[in-house]
């Protein structure tokens, strides 16, 4: 029961929460919520290859921007193309997933460090793609991206206006984002405490070993690639609407590295500390953007820089938090396990000789 | 002019910088199994204080070789002593840790180095000053100016100079064996927690003179001029197989070499759709 | 003392490392039932074999025969589909994932539940979930690590790792069971329960390959044995038949 009650109290803050922001912080705030509602499904795509299987990329970003070009492309006057979002939407997290694969396949035979360079150029290349492609047909709007995307549409119903004329639009952005955010968390769960779940764990622990006992790891290994690409591209597409403007600079390799995080700050492998990565490092920066009317208000003089003090203040937190975490903020109870393992083994191993005399 | 052999010659010189700056990551990742992120940062670092250095003395009437030497003996010492301090507070603590935790630390410090230049040395290029005079010497239809010769002999130097060590000298040894399995090491008496430091150090050394041949090179010097540097070299270094020193020196030069006739001729090629940043 | 049909048919299988040759043209038969040993002094090129027949390295020349099948060139995940499955050496266990969830992996090869199945749970999946669940849990019992079930793979005694190495392999259902010295590091008591637990594995049908070193287990339960030496089968046959035979007795002393 009380169970129950947890969950129903958790869903109403969650339903009151776009007025309660707004109400103390402002609309600027909800519209910070819409993108870690985004980043999570992010970070909860990324989950599948880093936490789950293992595979060290910092060229997620591109899927991401796969997503968001394909529904720019399709729904804009770019090409006169204005395509419904709900087909937009899974076909875009469809392609994302190609492109996963497509990419994936090269590296399949990499250990972790060659295959986080080689995802870090595959990033870098879609997005220098992305950048110069308007030459000499303009496909994706070289640096200046793509304008005037078609917000997302409910039936006759626009997202990006304000409902009855008093509910805004980040408010209903807000609900979007969150169902589909909650929907990404189920599915990671899902897959998790799956067959092809624990094969992704195996290969992550023995990649050998997974071979010997019947599992394909070039093909499980591409299913996580593509599961998690798909998670990138679904987010795109919501990105693309959501903005109404899509350019190459939202995909640089930094975003990459906050995603990544995002997953590994919050707790590899977890999907609530996932989740909860992706809200504190989407937080947390723009929290730190009030540190210059701060110096100003304390000493009546702004110091340093703000946007570099916010910065450096946002590289020490994580430096402090991996030093007192080590398996991030909020670990699965595997993991925690794993750390204080090495106390435990030699009790273990004493149990172990008294149990052999049975 | 000969194009080829100018892009040539600019690639090897580019390239020594790489490969300089790429052995910083290979000998921490040789050691400890570690992307060391915020190397390409220690390399702005040791930039930066030179500019300084050599600025504050340029006023004092000292000879310009004299200035630069003692701007660049500044900026390997500071960095040497960062390198040092970031091993010990950033990456120590997280040994045994989850593979990945490291990496975000290391993260962080970059992010903590940047910003903190960015503070110190603002936001704008600074323009570095000419370490030596603006000669040219022509070869077969192309040029080779003063800071390109000394920028390949100084590495070619110092690189023989690292190889020397770790090959030939008790304190390689150590390292190498550091590297091979750290606790058997330590069981041999090896002190590991020492041995990482000096390789931090080392590499730290490395970075700073990289730093100034680079501001050198180019004449200027900018917060976040360590990070596509460091990608680089950090390319270069997996080019050449992580944690393998020839492999890094050779991957170096490869990708300085690649770099230039890249931007020399795909360009041209392929209409500017591979640009020179890959 | 051949009994029932061929299972394995190893023949002329050659693999060199480098200008080491780690197994010279090595054939031999293995049948349905029996348990066969491989023995050797270090080096000798027995878990070359096990790399060679579970396809973790392939042969330079020679091939091997499954049930009349060729087998040689396969991944190691067709050769535990085909019905080899193994032990390590030195242990390979998913060290982070429980002792239950390990050898629920090991069910993989014998199940299909895609992503699709995953995501929407439906009856099949459920169904074939609970049946690896049951079956993983039934084989922790059958060696012995019930106990254990529920805790991580690394926490587990030596001895146990080891046992939960077969119950991972026994999980694929396989047709041949290849042991890479499974009493390695396991005291008397031990040794002794695990004998009792191979003879058990063969009475259920499973035929069984075993590499070991621990004369005194092999010279008990083995049917029969082969002996490498210098990657070249030297002997093979009874166990009595091999302690009489003087390249033996020549290859362990003279080796020593
Ligand atoms: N991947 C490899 N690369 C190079 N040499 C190898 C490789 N695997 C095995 N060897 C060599 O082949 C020879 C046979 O090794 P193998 O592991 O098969 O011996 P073994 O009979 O299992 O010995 P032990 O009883 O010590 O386990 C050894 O000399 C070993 O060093
Ligand atoms: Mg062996």
């Amino acid at each position: 029961m009380t169970k129950v009650l947890k969950w129903a109290l958790l869903a109403s803050i969650l339903a009151i929460l776009p007025f309660l922001t707004d109400f103390a912080f402002g609309k600027t705030w909800v519209r910070i919520l819409d993108f870690a509602l985004l980043y999570a499904m992010l970070a909860l795509g990324l989950n599948i290859v880093v936490g789950f299987a293992g595979l060290l990329d910092l060229g997620y970003v591109a899927f991401f921007a796969v997503g968001a070009y394909f529904y720019a492309l399709l729904a804009s006057p770019h090409f006169g193309l204005h395509l419904p979002f709900w087909l937009l939407l899974p076909a875009g997290a469809f392609v994302a997933g190609l492109f996963g694969v497509l990419l994936g396949a090269p590296t399949l035979r990499l250990r972790g460090d060659y295959l986080a360079i080689v995802t870090l150029g595959f990033g870098e290349i879609i997005r220098i793609f992305l950048n110069n492609l308007n030459a000499p047909y303009n496909i994706t709007g070289g640096p200046q991206g793509i304008n005037l995307i078609d917000p997302i549409k409910l039936g006759s119903f626009a997202l990006n206006h304000p409902v009855g004329g008093s509910i805004p639009s980040v408010y209903n952005y807000y609900y979007l984002f969150l169902i589909l955010a909650l929907l990404a968390a189920f599915v990671s769960k899902r897959l998790q405490y799956s067959r092809i779940g624990r094969a992704w764990v195996a290969i992550r622990e023995d990649e050998i070993a997974a071979e010997a006992m019947g599992i394909n790891t070039r093909n499980t290994k591409l299913l996580a690639f593509a599961m998690g690409a798909s998670f990138g591209g679904l987010s795109g597409g919501l990105f693309a609407g959501f903005e109404g403007f899509v350019s190459p600079e939202s995909f640089t390799l930094m975003e990459s590295i906050m995603i990544l995080c995002m997953v590994v700050l919050g707790g590899m492998g977890h999907v609530r500390g996932v989740i909860l990565g992706a809200i504190l490092l989407s937080i947390v920066p723009e929290a730190l953007r009030y540190v210059g009317p701060l110096q100003e208000s304390l000493f009546g003089k702004v110091y340093a820089d703000p946007s570099s003090l916010r910065m450096l203040i946002f590289g020490l937190a994580l430096i402090l938090v991996m030093l007192l975490r080590p398996a991030g903020l909020w670990p699965s109870p595997t993991r925690k396990r794993e750390l204080s393992a090495q106390g435990e083994t030699a009790k273990h191993e004493n149990d172990g000789v008294y149990d052999a005399g049975r | 002019m000969d194009i080829f052999l100018q892009q040539l010659i600019n690639g090897i010189v580019l390239g020594s910088i790489y490969s300089l700056v790429a052995l910083g990551y290979t000998l921490v990742y040789g050691i400890m199994g570690l992307i060391n992120f915020a190397h390409g940062d220690i390399v702005m670092v040791g930039a930066m204080v030179a500019f300084t250095v050599i600025h504050l003395l340029s006023g004092s009437g000292l000879p310009m070789f004299l200035i630069a030497g003692i701007g660049i003996l500044a900026a390997i010492l500071v960095c040497m002593a960062v390198g040092y301090l970031i091993e010990k507070v950033a990456y120590r603590p997280l040994r045994g840790a989850p593979r990945l935790a490291p990496l975000i630390t290391a993260i962080g410090v970059s992010m903590l180095l940047q910003n903190l230049a960015m503070m110190i040395w603002g936001r704008g290029y600074l323009s570095f000053p000419a370490l030596l005079p603006a000669i040219s010497i022509p070869v077969a239809g192309a040029g080779i100016s003063a800071v390109q010769i000394l920028i390949v002999c100084a590495s070619a130097a110092m690189m023989s100079g690292l190889s020397f060590l770790v090959k030939k000298t008790k304190l390689g040894n150590a390292m190498r064996a550091t590297a091979q399995n750290r606790e058997v090491a330590t069981l041999m008496g090896v002190n590991a927690n020492a041995i990482i430091s000096i390789t931090f150090i080392i590499g730290s050394a490395l970075a700073a003179v990289a730093g100034v041949m680079v501001s050198a090179y180019y004449g200027v010097a900018h917060y976040d001029m360590g990070f596509i540097l460091g990608l680089k070299a950090f390319t270069a270094a997996v080019l050449g197989g992580i944690g393998n020193i020839e492999g890094a020196m050779l991957g170096g030069l490869l990708l300085g070499i690649i770099e230039s006739m890249g931007a020399g001729y795909l360009g041209a090629i392929t209409g500017g759709v591979m640009g020179s940043n890959y | 003392m051949m009994q029932g049909a061929k299972l394995l048919e190893v023949e002329h299988v050659s693999k060199n490392f480098g200008g080491l040759a780690a197994l010279s043209n090595v054939s031999l038969t293995i049948c349905q039932g029996e348990i066969y040993a491989l023995i050797g002094p270090n080096g000798a090129g027995k878990t070359t074999l096990f790399n060679v027949l579970t396809g973790i390295c392939r042969p330079d020349s020679g091939n091997f025969r499954l049930n009349g099948v060729e087998m040689g060139g396969k991944k190691p995940s067709a050769m535990a589909e085909a019905g080899i499955a193994r032990t390590f050496q030195n242990i390979r266990l998913f060290s982070n994932m429980s002792a239950i969830e390990n050898v629920m992996v090991g069910r993989h090869c014998r199940t299909k539940a895609g992503i699709l199945g995953a995501i929407f749970k439906d009856r099949a999946t459920r169904a074939e979930e609970k049946s690896i669940r049951e079956k993983a849990a039934h084989l922790l019992e059958y060696t012995g690590i019930a106990r254990h079930a529920h805790m991580l793979a690394r926490n587990l005694s030596y001895g146990d790792q080891r046992r939960l190495e077969i119950a991972r392999a026994l999980a694929t259902e396989p047709l041949l069971l290849a042991l890479d010295e499974p009493a390695a590091g396991m005291n008397h008591s031990e040794t002794d329960s695990l004998g009792t637990l191979l003879e058990a594995i063969r009475a259920d049908g499973i035929t069984i390959l075993l590499i070991e070193h621990d004369v005194k287990l092999v010279m008990g339960i083995c049917d029969r044995l082969a002996v490498l030496n210098f990657g070249e089968k030297i002997a093979e046959g009874t166990p009595t038949e091999v302690g009489k035979n003087p390249h033996v007795i020549e290859a362990y002393l003279g080796g020593s």
